[in-house]
């Protein structure tokens, strides 16, 4: 078991997008249900192996069983004690930024802070009707309703009118955010500059999948996020704060991954019965392979991108038994992962900022280790008289942030 | 800036040689010498979408376009004109002519000039130009010259139309293409990531918040 605590400088994880696929190999499709567990375990071993984040994606239509990250991730959260719960991707354009505010504040509390989450448009064209949108203002969608989200959290209060929601007047998100901090933000695109410029305007991490394009697009985007980040005046270029999807399969020996993986490859949603496999691993960072050429191939991520701060790798998808995501996990958080680690730390310039931590941001927001508390005015049902719905924030009592904090996440 | 033009031809005959190539590299040279009559010099780039079948499919099914894919249709988008060919099969476009377009960004023709070219077998497939071809290049908003250049397999040999030869026509077309050239400044760089092209020159991301951040 890797030790995951010394460099704090970058986090590593999986990422998932809970289709629900047949595998190629024996024409077999699991339930729900034995998705949904298979799922938990592989959250649960993620931890096990030394690796720090998990992220699910949120989907609204068969084959994928996701609809509700939220729940998924607060059960995950009490079954760890380290890993920090994102998503991959929160549909800001769909959902209520209300409930966003309101449900990941709640899974910062159960979670002790290890809550953070990766916000993006969708690519499912009739959720936007199933719920009321229109597809074609996704973009000025994603934009006003994180203008709201960012305000729910840092303003107790909030008097509220845009374009897309029922105004709201005199609202407090609950609960707040814990230690007073909001939930790290991603933003995630594959191609859109606007979403760029979202995620360097407002100081936010800014994430490239990484996986269906080639790199160059993702340099473009990123290129263009470091810029504009030190265009608001967060810091230089190089602290910009970037996250990174990838795509991994592996064996002692590479010609056993090549065969084992070509099944799964040549039948997956999206990229099946497209360009070849070898073709896509010299296109997109899809690396299939021993560890040593994982390794490689990763190490060199940042020669495309800068020093970045999380690496998410796709290892659970189209169709692969759980039994093959366990092992490919064990490979990742044994062989690895570790070695990254050392790869990524070496050289790695001081003015780059360590991965995005809720105690990190508790540090950097009051500058000790001593959230705030709320508490509201002793039975009131409304928030509309005197200053503000809470009585003097305070330094919450104890050693500030819960378990994430002591355990050093 | 200088007044060198570029002009993108695309082809979308599939056998080779092909008939379509054959007039699109007619309406290029007969472009490119009209152009030269105004003084603009012009070089030309053809691509025989044949060449890039595979990628075009690939494409289709992964969302991104190949490296040698990608060169072409940059260079394809950022031309100051097209000239657009493909055969008639089942009373329009080919479906490879037709795949290309949908890998395009859809509005990366926006105002483009176009001349459009085809060709088929008899000449009762001509107006497959102004009822399939010309709409889908509106829809676009590109901009095609009024003239289209259909050639039958008849107008190159003996029984030609002998009143409106296919030399005649190809001239028509160039040279209203030409001048839809010379009437417009060079195409200028569109870089997506420039911010002044998503934001607007000198804005900054309030202004897409709009009335949010009350600009």
């Amino acid at each position: 078991m890797s030790d995951t605590t010394t460099w704090p400088g970058m986090q590593f994880g999986i990422f998932t997008v809970s289709d629900i696929t047949e595998d190629p190999t024996t024409g077999t499709t699991p339930s729900e249900a034995e998705r949904i567990t298979a799922t938990l375990t592989i959250a649960k071993h993620a931890e096990e192996v030394g690796l720090d984040v998990f992220a699910l994606g949120e989907h609204h239509n068969p084959p994928f069983w996701s609809s509700s990250p939220p729940t998924t991730l607060a059960y995950i959260a009490a079954q760890t004690e380290r890993l920090i719960l994102s998503t991959a991707t929160t549909l800001i354009t769909t959902n209520d930024p209300v409930k966003i505010a309101e449900d990941y504040a709640m899974l910062q509390h159960v979670s002790g802070g290890r809550a953070d989450l990766m916000l993006g448009r969708g690519n499912t064209g009739p959720v936007y009707p199933w719920f009321g949108k229109d597809i074609r203002q996704g973009l000025p969608l994603a934009i006003e309703n994180y203008a709201l989200l960012h305000k729910l959290w840092r303003e107790d209060v909030v008097d509220w009118e845009g374009q897309f929601r029922t105004p709201l007047q005199g609202f407090t998100s609950t609960p707040r955010p814990l230690d007073g901090v909001p939930p790290f933000v991603w933003h995630g695109s594959i191609r859109t500059p606007e979403i760029a410029e979202q995620a360097a305007y407002y100081g936010d991490g800014f994430f490239a999948n990484n996986i269906f394009w080639p790199a160059e697009h993702y340099q473009r985007l990123i290129t263009l996020y470091r810029q504009r980040y030190a265009h608001y005046g967060h810091g230089t270029p190089e602290q910009a704060i970037v996250g990174l999807g990838g795509q991994v399969f592996m064996a002692a020996n590479s010609q056993d991954a090549v065969r084992r993986f070509r099944p799964y490859f040549d039948n997956a949603p999206v990229y099946g019965h497209g360009p070849s496999m070898e073709d896509f691993m010299e296109m997109t960072p899809l690396t299939v392979g021993s560890p040593q050429q994982v390794i490689d191939r990763y190490a060199g991520m940042r020669d495309l991108f800068g020093d970045y701060q999380r690496q998410l790798f796709l290892v659970d998808h189209a169709g692969l038994p759980l039994k093959t995501v366990l092992e490919q996990l064990d490979i990742l958080g044994g062989e690895v992962v570790p070695v990254l680690r050392k790869e990524l730390q070496r050289n790695r310039p001081a003015e780059v900022p360590d991965a995005p931590t809720h105690a990190a941001l508790v540090r950097a927001q009051f500058g000790d280790d001593r959230g705030r508390a709320f508490r509201p005015g002793a039975n009131r049902g409304d928030n509309l008289v005197g200053e503000r719905p809470y009585t003097e924030a305070t330094p919450r009592a104890g050693a500030a942030f819960g378990a994430a904090a002591t355990k050093g996440a | 800036m200088t007044d060198q033009r570029r002009i993108a031809v695309v082809a979308a005959g599939l056998s080779n040689p092909s008939s379509t190539r054959m007039l699109a590299d007619r309406l290029a040279a007969a472009t490119v010498a009209h152009l030269a009559e105004s003084g603009i010099e012009v070089t030309v780039d053809v691509f025989e979408l044949r060449d890039h079948a595979h990628d075009i499919t690939n494409n289709l099914l992964t969302g991104f376009a190949p490296p040698a894919l990608e060169t072409m249709i940059n260079a394809v988008v950022s031309a100051d004109a097209i000239i657009a060919v493909t055969p008639i099969f089942s009373t329009s476009y080919s479906g490879l002519f037709k795949s290309f377009i949908d890998v395009l960004d859809p509005d990366a023709l926006t105002g483009k000039p176009v001349l459009i070219g085809a060709n088929a077998g008899t000449a009762r497939h001509s107006l497959a130009i102004d009822y399939a071809i010309r709409p889908l290049f509106t829809y676009l908003h590109a901009e095609p010259v009024s003239t289209g250049v259909f050639a039958a397999s008849s107008d190159w040999g003996a029984s030609a139309d002998a009143v409106a030869p296919l030399g005649a026509r190809i001239d028509r077309g160039a040279r209203e293409l030409a001048e839809a050239i010379a009437r417009r400044e060079s195409a200028a760089s569109s870089d997506p990531f420039d911010p002044a092209n998503y934001l607007g020159e000198g804005k900054s991301f309030g202004h897409l918040l709009g009335g949010l951040a009350g600009e």
